[in-house]
């Protein structure tokens, strides 16, 4: 399968990034260490490519009653200019996706999806608008109360993240001093140059940050101001590498690490995000049967004891002597030099302060299971 | 891409330095720059036996962990303490200070199998 390519594909190149196939896309891993890409979002600020990321909008005076039927989080809870994090599901309550919903205009949504998934959640909620309700709800339940359009904008459209504590001066120095940051999760339309881009105070790396959108053809214009005004701020162009620590140390899931259509969110610990309260959405009859007999394995962050071997996805995870789980997500944290890592584990054993053994290369090193997140911000 | 002229190498991008009746073995700055930054060695066990391309040591990045393999057969005389506190020698001085192991090698005929710097340069492209 050939890859596709960002619209700042050629930025990375010279830039000197390593390229690595991810989710159907060639990206950025890192471009010149994932350490100090990092601790430049830590401390100061960075930028990634985050255009390989899918987006629909979802339009019409039926939007706001259909997602609610698709989606686990609460679309009513939304004002203009809002978003919120939820989920996709199947009928089994498993993952299809993770994903953020903004409310964009009175009836209009927009849905930012994971790469990987993009082309599989489109086509599974083009088949139940087709359908008018979800396949296995034959009648009565879930009515699209009034019609509404699902498009993909995934192709047309670039986006980049800028993350770190100084975010704010970037803002200010790319849009003008007079204007307004959106609030935390909020998302609004800033002229920039000759065009209008969409700003939405989000992101995957527990630092203050906002995530801009653009049209494709202004992609260069808008990655290289960002680098360009953002030198005496010290920004660095960040890769995947860096991403994926930085949200690891957060314990931010990763769809298709510590989320996939065999998990459902109660499992994931992210119930905060599903709305077992509305009527009906797809997966709700499934979740509920996990909330009333409890789920078997729970996803649990964890710390290991001694400064050893990073912990690594697949591993195998045991409590006493026995086998009880498996690492989805590890590595070495690079704020803490020190293993970190989440792993699905038997019920019984994910409680915080619960000592667990990692088995790396046939031996076992201790690790116990901690509280989210697994980095905390020194108090400044 | 910095590949020295007086030393031997593997398809699996270890450098070999002969020393005598021993080699010092390293990882090539192709792959400590593929790799990214290292975080963790697994070092070899001291008088252990090794049969050639057998997994000897991990090198681990923040990405991933990686096999090192003995180049040929041989018996492990020495391993590069320092790296357990200072992992980041490999990026740094992969030829130098980075170095991996010794081995006391059983059969200098077996160095012939390896390549010289302008193969390694041609396999890497």
């Amino acid at each position: 399968m050939s890859e596709r390519k960002t619209p700042l594909y050629d930025e990375h190149v010279r830039l000197g990034a390593k390229m690595v196939p991810f989710g159907g896309w060639l990206m950025p891993v890192q471009y010149t260490s994932i350490i100090e890409e990092h601790l430049v979002v830590r401390n100061n600020v960075g930028v990634f490519d985050i255009s390989h990321m899918g987006q629909f909008i979802v339009d019409g005076a039926g939007a706001r009653d259909w997602l609610n039927g698709m989606l686990t989080n609460n679309v009513d809870k939304l004002d203009v200019g809002m978003g919120q994090y939820t989920f996709l599901l199947n009928d089994r309550g498993g993952i299809i996706d993770d994903l953020i919903v903004y409310r964009i205009d009175e009836q209009k949504y927009l849905l930012v999806v994971n790469a990987a998934r993009a082309d599989e959640d489109f086509a599974w909620l083009q088949n139940h608008l087709k359908e008018g309700r979800p396949p296995d709800r034959p009648s009565g339940g879930l009515e699209t109360a009034a019609p509404c359009t699902l498009v993909s904008r995934s192709a047309d459209f670039g986006a980049v993240a800028i993350q770190g504590p100084r975010t704010m001066a970037l803002f200010h120095a790319l849009f003008g001093k007079d204007i307004e940051l959106p609030a935390r999760n909020h998302i609004v339309d800033v002229p920039f140059d000759t065009t209008n881009v969409s700003v939405a105070r989000t992101g995957y790396t527990g630092e203050d940050g906002i995530e801009v959108f653009f049209p494709a053809n202004d992609a260069v214009k808008f990655w290289s101001a960002a680098l360009e005004r953002g030198k005496p701020l010290g920004i660095k162009p960040c890769g995947l590498g860096a991403r994926d620590t930085l949200r690891l140390e957060m314990c931010y899931p990763l769809n298709g690490s510590d989320l996939s259509p065999e998990r459902n969110p109660i499992e994931a610990g992210l119930g905060f995000f599903v709305d077992l309260a509305k009527p009906d959405f797809v997966g709700r009859d499934a979740l509920l049967k996990t909330k009333e007999f409890g789920p078997r394995e729970k996803l649990v962050p964890f710390r290991m004891k001694e400064k050893g071997p990073p912990p690594r996805p697949h591993y195998a995870v045991f409590g006493n002597g026995e086998r009880i789980g498996e690492v989805t997500s590890g590595t070495l944290s690079p704020s803490l030099n020190w293993g970190i890592g989440m792993a699905y584990v038997s019920s019984a054993h994910a409680k915080i302060g619960v000592e667990i053994d990692i088995e790396i290369r046939a031996q076992k090193f201790p690790a116990t299971v901690e509280k989210k997140p697994l980095y905390r911000k020194p108090a400044s | 891409m910095t590949i020295p002229d007086d030393l031997l190498y593997t398809e699996s991008h270890e450098w070999i330095k002969r020393e005598g009746d021993n080699i010092r073995v390293g990882i090539t700055d192709h792959a400590q720059s593929e790799l990214t930054d290292v975080v963790y060695v697994e070092l070899p066990k001291l008088e252990r036996q090794v049969n050639a391309k057998e997994p000897i040591a991990v090198v681990e990045s923040v990405k991933a962990a990686s096999d090192i393999y003995a180049p040929v057969k041989g018996t492990v005389l020495e391993a590069n303490k320092a790296l357990e506190a200072d992992p980041g020698l490999i990026n740094r001085e992969p030829y130098g200070q980075g170095w991996i192991f010794v081995l006391k090698i059983e059969n200098p005929d077996d160095l012939k199998n390896l390549k010289d710097a302008a193969a390694y340069k041609t396999h890497i492209g």
